[in-house]
């Protein structure tokens, strides 16, 4: 790091405050509207805990775009494979998880989520050699490589589990809740914040205090002048790919728990969200993606109760207005 | 070759299966007897314009887009509903048709405007999101569209299957509604891919593939490409919409399933990518091969999983089980688009073009 110090010299970049507030001007407005505070404090730690794991999906992907610039469509496959591989891990180890021992519990839990990132990312090493490899760099082809890798990839899931939901149950002191007063907030929501809350300042340290997040950010920037410094940059490439894929299976593992169910359209239907996410959030910044997340949760909770029928589309209003706002996202990342 | 727009099929045997597949649908009613011959015919027709208008947008100006098959479902669902509400009459056609129209024409432009300013590659993800959202609105708001139940209505009386237009029947076949409906389906996709091939061989089309090859350069020679790309995909949703209302039509039922569902938008993608993108015509051989293969294709997969069950192989049942076949269309898909970028069309293409 000792050569790299001279850059400590140059200003730092200013971070703008405004885009980061702007879950929280969400909840001061919808807060007057709701009225009774414990519903308001349920729906909050309700949405906060399901950012969360949007945000662990959607940082794999604004990841993965940032660096390599590739819009990966097979990242909801990856969610899709996480949830299953969860539950391969969680079924067998039934007796772990009906145990009234709080240790044995999240044991599996972690176990589970484990297998699941490792799983994915092993298998986003394939990904990347046979899908998107010989595409680098062509958009188009890109676009409709990854769509085909994730036709495939979903027709594999249904060809192995079969085509039926598969239920799960959580483990025994996971469920229920912690009541505050009136307002009960879900023990494994809380568990999903604590997990996701790690994952950002784990994205966070690696990104921002290390030399491969160095190498990482730099490659973001401008690519040929990390490859003339001499940094192999597409083994950093295949890394990022890994660390998106398994990103995307922790997520997708997390929320098959939480819906107590298994399916592959979860890796459709969360594709969209974090599409949506990670545009609000600005095409590749993890911290925008963060932002986003927690946003988007909020925003769909609170239009869920306060206009069931608007919440349908409250994604797409608030990408719209967002859009509006900013053309490129919260958090603009140079030279997208 | 001016009703070609001077853009004919190239090559030899190209030209003759197009041929083949226009003359096969042109004479269906009488070449297959049948309801399903008919039925596949006509899924055949309204699959053809769908997927070129689908290709002046992925073909011809290289934007990806998701929601092409919503404008197809505001077609299907625009003339349903009009003809549901309105009662069977010609006059709820063309109202269904002008109110599809100009629902489609709103949402490509704001689609446009929004996403086609900044990136392209927005684009994709912002129509997997504004299609996505239109599912789930028309599957919710059920007092409109039914729900995922749909809507069954009455078409006018010319074009009900129970309508004779002569008594004795023509070379053996019945001149009912049917029939009618079914020329007035070709009538309509060969008169709108004629004009869709016009667009493109327009110096309008010339500047879409400008903008698909080199953005920057087009831009620099002064044409405005998110002009041009908005307008393509405005195109591209009126010709969408126009199949959908015929698909509707044609199946006197409307539901999320036959004009909304995100595997028409595979399929689509499928046929497109197989058939050649770039050339309208890979369109029609996209969609006859598609059409053909869903029809067979699965029996022989029925087949060749049950012989693999027989002879105890593990996993080979489930992947070659009929409703996995889309994991071989996705192979046949993925490997299209490494090794043959432009499909069948150019695979058929005779050698001396690709020198020039």
């Amino acid at each position: 790091m000792t050569a790299l110090d001279v850059g400590a010299a140059l200003p730092r970049r200013k971070v703008e405050i405004v885009p980061a507030l702007t879950p929280v001007i969400v909840a001061l407005i919808a807060a007057p509207l709701i009225g009774s505070f414990s519903t308001f404090l349920t729906l909050t730690a309700a949405g906060i805990a399901m950012g969360m794991m949007i945000f662990t999906m959607a940082s794999g992907l604004t990841l993965v775009f940032g660096m390599m610039d590739v819009l990966n469509f097979g990242h909801g496959a990856f969610i899709a494979l996480g949830a299953y591989v969860a539950t391969l891990v969680l079924l067998p180890l039934a007796s772990w998880s009906s145990a009234d021992s709080v240790a044995l519990n999240l044991a599996v839990f972690a176990l589970a989520v484990v297998a699941a990132a490792l799983v994915c990312g092993a298998l986003g090493w394939v990904f990347e050699r046979l899908i998107v490899k010989p595409v680098y760099g062509q958009h188009l082809r890109q676009i409709l490589a990854t769509i085909g890798g994730a036709i495939i990839a979903e027709q594999l899931l249904y060809a192995l589990f079969g085509p039926d939901q598969i239920p799960l149950s959580l483990p025994k002191t996971l469920e229920g809740s912690f009541v505050f007063g009136e307002a009960a907030v879900e023990k494994y929501r809380v568990l999903a914040t604590v997990v996701g809350l790690a994952v950002f300042a784990g994205e966070m340290l690696v990104l921002n205090r290390t030399k491969i997040g160095l190498l990482i950010r730099a490659g973001v920037e401008n690519r040929e002048m990390v490859e003339a410094l001499g940094y192999r940059i597409d083994r950093l490439f295949v890394g990022v790919f890994m660390a998106g894929s398994a990103l995307a299976g922790l997520g997708g593992a997390m929320m098959a728990l939480y819906r107590g169910q298994t399916h592959a359209t979860i890796g459709g239907e969360f594709l969209v969200l974090c599409f949506i996410v990670i545009i609000i959030g600005g095409l590749g910044s993890v911290g925008g993606s963060f932002v986003a997340s927690i946003l988007v949760a909020l925003i769909a909770n609170y239009a869920g109760f306060l206009a069931p029928k608007l919440a349908l589309v409250s994604n797409i209003l608030a990408m719209v207005v967002v859009l509006l706002w900013r053309p490129r996202g919260l958090y603009p990342v140079s030279g997208r | 070759m001016t009703i070609l727009s001077g853009d004919p099929p190239r090559g030899r045997r190209l030209q003759v299966l197009i041929v083949l597949i226009v003359l096969a649908l042109a004479l269906a009613p009488f070449l297959f007897p049948g309801a399903k011959a008919l039925n596949t015919a006509a899924k055949t027709c309204v699959t053809i314009l769908l997927v070129a208008s689908y290709d002046v947008l992925l073909g011809y100006a290289g934007i990806v887009s998701f929601a092409h098959v919503m404008f197809f479902g505001v077609g299907a669902y625009g003339v349903g509903l009009a003809l549901y509400g309105l009662g069977a009459s010609w006059g709820a056609i063309a109202a269904g048709l002008v109110i599809a129209f100009a629902v489609s024409l709103a949402l490509a432009l704001a689609i446009g405007l929004l996403s086609l300013r900044v990136q392209s590659i927005f684009f994709a993800m912002v129509t997997l999101a504004v299609a996505y959202a239109f599912n789930v609105l028309a599957s919710q708001l059920s007092w409109l569209t039914g729900g995922e139940d749909g809507r069954s209505f009455k078409v006018p009386t010319v074009l009900q299957p129970g309508f004779r237009w002569l008594d004795h029947p023509i070379f053996g076949v019945q001149a009912n509604g049917k029939l009618i409906t079914y020329y007035l389906v070709f009538a309509v996709v060969a008169v709108a891919f004629l004009v869709l091939l016009r667009v493109v061989n327009s110096p309008f089309g010339r500047v879409l593939q400008a903008i698909r090859e080199n953005p920057f350069r087009a831009e620099a020679l002064g044409y405005r490409t998110v002009f041009h790309r908005t307008l393509a995909t405005c195109i591209a949703a009126l010709g969408a919409t126009l199949a959908g209302a015929l698909s509707a039509l044609w199946l006197r039922y409307v539901g999320p399933d036959t004009a909304l569902s995100f595997s028409i938008m595979v399929d689509v993608l499928v046929i497109v990518v197989v058939g050649g993108m770039g050339s309208l015509y890979g369109a029609i051989v996209g969609a006859a091969l598609f059409v053909f293969a869903e029809s067979y294709l699965q029996d022989v997969m029925g087949a060749l999983s049950r012989l693999a069950a027989d002879a105890r192989l593990p996993l080979l049942p489930a992947l070659f089980h009929p409703d996995r076949w889309l994991l071989w269309l996705g192979l046949a898909f993925v490997l299209a688009v490494y090794f043959a970028p432009l499909g069948i069309v150019g695979a058929l293409k005779p050698r001396e073009a690709e020198a020039n």
